[in-house]
């Protein structure tokens, strides 16, 4: 069989075609489901039980969205989920950094031990630990309330410590050195030329815990009992579990919780990449 | 004197060290170190929250290996889950990475679409798949039916379960697949360069190439997903509350099952417990064997 030569552009040419090709399919399958979610939120309940189904509603059925909001007070779990996210983004940007400034850059004997035991806890999902926790914020009464959601995270965690100080590892230690020659104090380099270095991954810090805390399920499902507790996430299981045949409804009610998620994630796409980039290879 | 003041600088590192990671040393002890002593300590307890513990060593243990048939279905179901969700969601978030790790038009929106599904809360995504896998009217069945296949009863089904809720996490690989980009944009360029001009054709230096540089990524995401794999809960509450015929009952959802509906907190930490081990041993398999297969450059 006489071989067939290309040139090396066209074989690229021909690699490039097929890589655009598969993306094209790739990228159809993965929008299906949102375009599917998109589509049912906005058809009357006659028209979701027809086969084959039809993407383009009719009639375009905009009332699902009142609807669905009226039907359950989605207004009190937004502002609840408000409160717990913004606290708990707080927290961990309070806690954080000063921690993973100590582990990156201050001598202490214990420093490495401690280091490799927070990295160990990384492998220790909440789900292990759920059941004594529960336990002792019932005795402290804190069930029910948003503390346990909220106080955990002005303590520290083992990921943002993680991440925080792979970034500080990064910064010339010539810095805080002819700081340090000037009589500024750790605490001062920390917070007069470290901090203002670390916006970027403050950033992140706050975007994943903002994600993490909307999302979450399992947390606010064990603490919370009362319906005017409820953050989103619950509210919306316990909408499907009492009306889960209103796919119309249920459709646009999970469109509108997703929202705000899209909308953080197309304003700070940067430091998402950047974020995972960052904890992922260095590992 | 600048032995005095060698130390004197020594013990005030030490005091700031300690000090500045005091918030993290606390957290720590309360929210990590302390809860895992209590779990163990729990699991040696019958205990229905109302009442004190009472200590009745292994007898949680004994009914868990040899008493509770459900128990074992469940280690079943969640190795079952985990054996092929981690693996086909790897192949699949490499090989997304690997179709935009080419320098072409519109990356950025291909990487969006690809990436969106993971951030998307959970419970939206799981009712979202649930009206997705429904057997008669879902998306999934009517586009299996126009190429002529009759999809099964997914999440209805004790056969199709799993796999459905598998299809959904696959859809998820979004973070995987970054950390994998992240990885292929780490390989150095000229290996390539060597390799095309010594006529090596993709496939060859995919193999030769790619793969071996990226051991390190896929290690590491192997770790990952292999830990929340072993955690699945929320899919499982909103999807199958553990059904059809606990088909899809895991770890989790039983040692949920166990603590908060059945105030069984002894049981359900003995359960803990062994999930721990579990993804303790699994990690240990997985770090061991790495040495075989994890290829890492010399700096």
């Amino acid at each position: 069989m006489p071989a067939v030569y290309l040139s090396i552009n066209a074989r690229k040419r021909i690699l490039d075609i097929l890589v655009y090709l598969f993306l094209g399919l790739g990228s159809i399958i993965y929008i299906l489901p949102f375009l599917w979610q998109v589509s049912t939120s906005l058809k009357i309940q006659s028209q979701l039980f027809v086969f084959p189904p039809k993407w383009i509603p009719q009639p375009v059925a905009w009332e699902n969205y009142p609807r669905g909001l009226r039907m359950v007070p989605f207004a009190r779990y937004f502002l609840n989920s408000s409160i717990v996210t913004t606290l708990s983004v707080i927290g961990r940007l309070v806690s954080c950094p000063i921690v993973a400034y100590s582990f990156a850059r201050l001598k202490w004997p214990g420093r490495n031990f401690f280091f490799v035991v927070t990295l160990a806890t990384l492998m220790i999902p909440f789900q292990v630990t759920m059941i004594p926790l529960f336990i002792t914020f019932r005795k402290l009464g804190w069930i029910d309330t948003f503390k346990p959601l909220i106080i955990p995270c002005f303590f520290g965690s083992a990921f943002f410590i993680f991440l925080l100080r792979q970034f500080f590892l990064t910064i010339p230690e010539e810095l805080s050195d002819a700081a340090k020659i000037d009589g500024c104090s750790h605490f001062g380099i920390f917070w007069r030329i470290m901090l203002p270095l670390t916006k970027p991954a403050l950033a992140v810090v706050a975007i994943f815990e903002f994600l993490w805390t909307w999302n979450d399920f399992i947390g606010p499902l064990i603490f919370l009992n009362s319906e005017e507790k409820y953050t989103v996430a619950i509210g919306l299981q316990q909408f499907f579990g009492a009306h889960g045949a209103d796919w119309g409804a249920l459709m646009a009610t999970s469109t509108i919780v997703t929202f705000p998620v899209i909308l953080l994630f197309f304003f700070t796409q940067r430091y998402f990449i950047e974020g995972i980039t960052l904890t992922g290879i260095k590992a | 004197m600048p032995f005095t003041l060698k130390w004197r600088s020594k013990i005030r590192d030490t005091i700031h060290g300690y000090l500045f990671a005091l918030p993290w040393i606390l957290g720590f002890l309360a929210f990590m170190l302390y809860p895992i002593g209590s779990v163990l300590l729990y699991s040696f307890c019958s205990y229905d929250v109302v009442s004190p513990p009472q200590w009745i060593f292994l007898e949680n243990y004994q009914e868990l290996f040899f008493k509770d048939p459900i128990f074992w279905n469940t280690v079943f179901n969640t190795l079952y889950f985990t054996g092929v969700s981690v693996p086909a969601g790897l192949m699949v978030a490499l090989a997304l990475a690997l179709l935009l790790n080419r320098s072409i038009k519109g990356r950025p929106l291909f990487r969006t679409i690809f990436y969106l599904p993971a951030i998307v809360p959970i419970v939206s995504t799981a009712i979202l798949w649930v009206w997705i896998l429904n057997p008669q009217y879902g998306l999934l069945n009517n586009l299996l039916a126009k190429i002529g296949v009759t999809g099964p009863g997914w999440l209805a089904s004790t056969i199709w379960s799993k796999p459905g809720i598998i299809l959904m996490r696959i859809w998820m690989v979004g973070g995987t697949m970054i950390i994998f980009l992240a990885g292929l944009q780490d390989i150095p360029r000229q290996l390539y360069e060597v390799a095309e001009i010594d006529g090596a054709n993709v496939w060859k230096q995919f193999l030769y190439i790619t793969l071996p540089m990226l051991t390190p990524t896929i290690f590491f995401n192997l770790v990952i997903n292999t830990i929340s794999a072993f955690q699945t809960f929320t899919e499982v509450y909103i999807m199958t509350g553990g059904g059809p015929a606990r088909s899809t009952l895991f770890l989790v959802p039983y040692l949920y099952q166990q603590g908060f509906r059945y105030f069984r907190m002894g049981y359900a930490s003995s359960i803990a417990t062994v999930l721990f081990l579990m993804i303790f041993i699994c990690t240990i398999v997985i770090l061991y064997t790495s040495s075989r297969w994890v290829y890492y450059e010399r700096r």
